[in-house]
């Protein structure tokens, strides 16, 4: 559906993209992640074909941007950041003109006005005017535009920005519902909302990919999981020595827990990427005359993982 | 309605729905209406001239006034965003708002009919220059607004595109009074550019394709470096 090779873009000398290369199929769900700045805006208004790259290609359903811009502006709905609206305009007369130039019929404008009302829950703020309205509903109105022409894909820069808890969960099943059958490109920062709607992750930092999979996958392999031991009867260095010595352990770290009681301690033992040393880990506690207490393998969060691929 | 009808009648409406249109009408009528009358009388001529001499300066000043949000706001909103990408080219945008001006300044014009008519009733008017007059204006006001577009274009702030506006506006009506500091060589060449100069020669009833062409050049150069500005920003 959506295919990119070797984008990049520059401002005035600064890399804001580095050469992504991306391939979106139909139906997916793809969330866009990253630290602010990383390239994620970017990204989506090249797609939209807002800004023209500096490099690379792009090929939205099999067509170039710059040959057919006309027929891909058609089949995409596109949601900018923080929904710039025209805030003169009452709800109403918006959704009507964005309606006509999107060229749809008079009688076709009226049902999906109609559907995309009831789906996004405008009916009681039609006659207001775009400016009056709060955030969250402007929001909404947004979500409204892009929706209207019923477009195969639908690109949203951080959609749920701005929203209450209560919306942010509308606009996630919507976006669910939605991606049954279109496309999804979403961009955001706050990854359980990413875990939450996307069949996909990509991670994006200083303008590169860094991971891309499932938010299963990503938990899986993006680096070494963690295990917390608990422990007594050695000391802290000899246990830290003995435990740093085991094939495909990182790290090994003391940690005050509230779980390890008086004469017991905490370590937290950071495992290699794709490897599992649990078995001799648990071989080299053997050996020894210590008490192991606890023995906990624990599920990395999409939070550590980020942070870890994002970090400067 | 085609995507292009929509986008100007939106672009026009919008006049209508904020104050700003009335605003301008009611200074236009004001100043022009002031200037006319206030020597009509001690003349005793039966004609429009000294409200089409006085045009070219009120018009400098009111059309950026007109022209100066068509970009910079939706460049500050960024609800150009959305235009943009909707099935819409750049041109088809920029021809859009650049007729909804001109219909603006068509619309600001209209009452001043009323002063030919006023005039037509006490004595015995001339329809040539009268009607030069109005085709003239209406030529040196869609210079002025593919002017003022291009400067909104420029920029996401509307002072600053009214200024820059109102000056480029200015000089060209400006530019022909000062022919005395010419050189003697180039006096033709900046008569030429002024744009008061053909607005007059309009006005006297006399339609001369050199000053039609003279103001659709300046349309389409402002068109043109507002397709650049436009361009410039992707």
């Amino acid at each position: 559906m959506i295919s990119i090779h070797g984008l990049t873009k520059n401002y005035d000398g600064f890399c804001a993209v580095d050469h992504i290369d991306l391939t979106v199929d139909q139906g997916e769900i793809v969330g866009l992640l990253g630290p602010n700045g990383a390239g994620k805006t970017t990204t989506l208004r090249i797609l939209t074909g807002y800004l023209r790259p500096s490099g690379g290609t792009v090929e939205i359903k099999g067509l170039d941007p710059e040959q057919d811009p006309t027929a891909i502006k058609k089949s995409m709905g596109y949601l900018p950041e923080s929904a710039p609206l025209y805030r003169n305009m009452l709800v109403y007369d918006y959704l009507c003109y964005v309606g006509r130039v999107r060229s749809l019929e008079p009688g076709l404008l009226d049902q999906r006005l109609k559907e995309v009302v009831s789906v996004c829950g405008l009916h009681s703020i039609m006659h207001k005017p775009i400016g009056e309205l709060s955030k969250g509903l402007k929001q909404r109105v947004g979500l409204a535009q892009a929706l209207l022409h019923d477009p195969e894909i639908l690109i949203l820069d951080e959609p749920t920005s701005g929203l209450d808890p209560n919306q942010i969960q509308e606009i996630r099943s919507l976006i669910r519902k939605i991606g049954r059958q279109k496309t999804v490109i979403l961009s955001t920062h706050i990854l359980s909302e990413a875990e939450a709607t996307c069949d996909r992750m990509v991670i994006i930092h200083q303008g590169k990919i860094v991971a891309d999979g499932s938010p299963d996958s990503l938990k899986k392999d993006a680096s070494g999981q963690g295990i917390q031991l608990i422990l007594s009867g050695g000391t802290e260095d000899e246990i830290v020595s003995t435990l740093s010595a085991v094939q495909g352990v990182h790290s090994v770290n003391p940690v005050p827990s509230a779980a390890a009681d008086a004469g017991s301690m905490s370590i937290q033992v950071q495992t290699e990427p794709h490897i599992d040393p649990r078995p001799e880990i648990y071989r080299t506690i053997k050996t020894t005359d210590w008490i192991l207490w606890e023995f906990t393998p624990q599920a990395r969060s999409l939070e550590t993982i980020f942070q870890e691929l994002t970090q400067e | 309605m085609s995507a292009f009808t929509s986008t100007w009648s939106k672009e026009f409406k919008d006049y209508f729905v904020s104050p700003i249109a009335y605003m301008v009408i009611a200074i236009f009528l004001l100043v022009t209406g002031w200037f006319f009358f206030s020597t009509f009388f001690l003349q005793d001529q039966a004609s429009l001239r000294s409200f089409f001499n006085l045009l070219p300066i009120t018009f400098a000043f009111v059309i950026p006034a007109l022209t100066m949000r068509l970009f910079a706001e939706e460049f500050n909103v960024g609800s150009y965003e959305i235009l943009i990408t909707m099935p819409v080219s750049p041109v088809q945008i920029i021809l859009s708002k650049f007729l909804a001006a001109v219909c603006m300044v068509a619309a600001m014009l209209l009452p001043t009919l009323a002063y030919a008519a006023f005039v037509a009733w006490l004595g015995d008017l001339d329809p040539g220059p009268v009607i030069g007059g109005y085709l003239g204006s209406l030529l040196l006001g869609g210079s002025f607004a593919a002017i003022g577009l291009f400067t909104s274009a420029l920029t996401k702030n509307q002072i600053i595109a009214y200024i820059l506006g109102a000056l480029c506006c200015f000089a060209l009506t400006l530019i022909n009074q000062m022919l005395f500091f010419v050189p003697s060589g180039i006096m033709e060449l900046v008569q030429y550019l002024a744009a008061s100069y053909h607005f007059q020669n309009i006005a006297k009833g006399v339609i001369d394709t050199r000053d039609v062409l003279y103001f659709a050049s300046v349309i389409f150069l402002g068109l043109y470096l507002t397709t650049i500005a436009i361009q410039a920003r992707e």
